[in-house]
């Protein structure tokens, strides 16, 4: 033991060392060939068989062909313009209040939970061991009109004695809201984690309002982990389907109702495809701009 | 009042987060009481009784219990395969340096940032056009392809962690390079492939909108979940949901239980 410890482990020289054998520099390529090639295969060659089938035209009869017409582009813009923009509102919207709820129990955790900190992290993650769908088909027990909920709304006023949740936008964003809550506040855990207290102290010392001192030290300090956490957030939600399947009506639909009908049911593969794309560009130039706007642009 | 007021200010953000964490478990509190339902006809949505019929006979809705096997037969195989690739890559990522390394660490991240029906899409264009029958085996390729990038980015993490001078010391001490992998590289790694390879699994069986695009006629537990709730859920249902809950919450509260049993004898 008492070797390790004597030793001169970081002690030698790059100098020393015999120059790195060729058979030693095929290492990395060697243990990045299985996986690259299956995300090769898998991942990039089906973003070109994307983009090839949304530049096809025909029918289903008698079959597609690509013809790179870009008029499918057009015709789905028109058609389904207003369902592309409902997902991106519906998922700001969820991404917004995930952000004002998750932070407050991202801070706890960090500063507050002391010995309780491992307990409350379980409990963040494990709602997510029972089924997504279950989760969120229990949202409409919970939000059903003779439910407690709507109940207790309508006695405060809030709700009117005709109304419901279920069914309205309202259900949807919570809906989205709840199950990508988790995505926000572990990055954000993860950053105010690695914050140090005494920072918090040193700022009351120099007379700053706790106010003061949470918007000039603690939420820049956070800030890579909202944009992370927002991310996450953001990205799954905007392509979500189940949540208006379960909790919206069919005249509310998303986008991602429109291209898993598109594909599964009406199996109009050029415009379903034509929809996966531009939802993907869209998805990538918010990114983009966001990130560039917050100015984190190291984290990607 | 002026305690009062100091008390308050200084709980406010543990209420605000305890109250957070009830609105998390709303749900799953009504999943499992929901799997006790007395429920009358198909339909699980009102609270009618409590009965243990449900635990006592979950196989009894037809499919059910098949959809369960394949979705624990898919997220084995997938598991495996993922974590293996995803270590591999991780490694490369974590300890090397070669040519196209940041494109690497983009490709790897890429599929993370992909919304799900896009990737789930995408992957269907694929199949369609190469002209291969949807099914078990497409199930797997998609679900092995999403969740390599989770396995990376958790190995990798506890790679960049740990310090590669215990390895220079091994070295030292006149390990060869494969005895220095297997003493000391691969158990301080192990803790990282555990946890990538449990959220691998965990993301494979819970996986629905990927799988829909590639499932063909094969029905998972997700697809048959959603197949289910256009016909209204019997409790059986919520029994699956619940015992994996209970199942997953009692292997963590277990595993910390051993941890801090270890750690005290020390």
């Amino acid at each position: 033991m008492t070797a390790v410890r004597t030793a001169p482990v970081t002690a030698t020289p790059p100098a020393d060392q015999p120059p790195v054998p060729p058979d030693r520099r095929r290492v990395p390529y060697l243990l990045l060939l299985p996986g690259l090639l299956w995300l090769a295969v898998f991942f990039v060659v089906p973003l070109f068989t994307l983009v090839s089938t949304s530049l096809q035209t025909g029918s289903l009869e008698e079959g597609y062909a690509l013809t790179f017409s870009w008029s499918t582009y057009g015709g789905v813009w028109t058609t389904y313009g207003r369902q592309l923009l409902r997902s991106f509102c519906y998922a700001g919207s969820a991404t917004v209040l995930a952000l004002l709820i998750g932070y407050p129990l991202a801070y706890a955790i960090a500063f507050k939970a002391q010995r309780w900190r491992n307990v409350m992290l379980v409990l963040v993650v494990a709602p997510f061991f029972t089924s997504f769908l279950l989760r969120t088909l229990a949202w409409k027990i919970v939000l059903a009109d003779d439910g407690w909920v709507v109940g207790t709304l309508q006695a405060v006023g809030l709700v009117s004695d005709t109304g419901r949740l279920l069914a309205t936008p309202a259900a949807v964003v919570l809906g989205l809201t709840y199950n990508f809550l988790p995505f926000m506040v572990l990055p954000l855990y993860a950053s105010l984690e690695k914050m140090d207290p005494l920072l918090l102290e040193a700022a009351s010392d120099l007379h700053a309002t706790p106010m003061t001192a949470f918007r000039t030290v603690t939420w820049p300090l956070s800030l890579p982990g909202v944009v992370a956490g927002t991310l996450l957030t953001f990205i799954p939600a905007a392509g979500d389907y189940v949540n208006v399947q379960f909790l919206g009506t069919p005249t509310s639909q998303m986008i991602g109702n429109v291209i898993e009908s598109r594909f599964l049911t009406v199996l109009d593969y050029p415009a379903a495809a034509a929809l996966s794309i531009t939802v993907m560009a869209a998805v990538l130039v918010l990114v983009l701009a966001y990130v560039r706007r917050v100015g984190a642009r190291e984290l990607l | 009042m002026n305690r009062a007021v100091h008390a308050v200010r200084r709980h406010a953000v543990m209420a605000v987060g305890v109250l957070v964490l009830l609105y998390l478990f709303l749900p799953v509190a009504v999943v499992v009481a929901f799997s006790f339902n007395d429920a009358a006809g198909r339909f699980n949505f009102s609270w009618q009784g409590f009965t243990l019929d449900a635990w006592r006979h979950p196989c009894r809705v037809p499919g059910m219990c098949e959809s369960v096997s394949t979705s624990l037969q898919v997220g084995a195989i997938a598991t495996v395969a993922a974590t293996i690739l995803g270590t591999l890559l991780a490694f490369a990522l974590a300890r090397h340096q070669f040519r196209g390394r940041a494109s690497t660490s983009l490709l790897v991240f890429l599929p993370m940032a992909t919304p799900e029906v896009v990737m789930g899409a995408s992957l269907l264009t694929l199949f369609v056009n190469v002209g291969v029958a949807t099914g078990f085996a497409t199930i797997v390729i998609a679900h092995i392809l999403f969740t390599v990038s989770f396995v990376v980015v958790t190995v990798k993490a506890r790679l960049a962690g740990f310090d590669s001078r215990l390895e220079e010391a091994a070295m030292d001490l006149y390990a060869d390079e494969w005895q220095t992998f297997r003493r000391i590289t691969l158990p301080l790694a192990a803790p990282g492939i555990l946890s990538g390879a449990l959220l691998a699994f965990a993301l494979s069986f819970d996986d629905f909108i990927i799988t829909n695009f590639n499932s063909g006629t094969t029905i998972t537990f997700p697809m048959f979940v959603w197949g289910a709730a256009q016909r209204g859920v019997p409790p059986e249902v919520n029994v699956v949901g619940a015992a994996m809950f209970i199942l997953a919450l009692g292997c963590v509260g277990g595993a910390e239980v051993w941890r801090r049993v270890r750690a005290a004898r020390r």
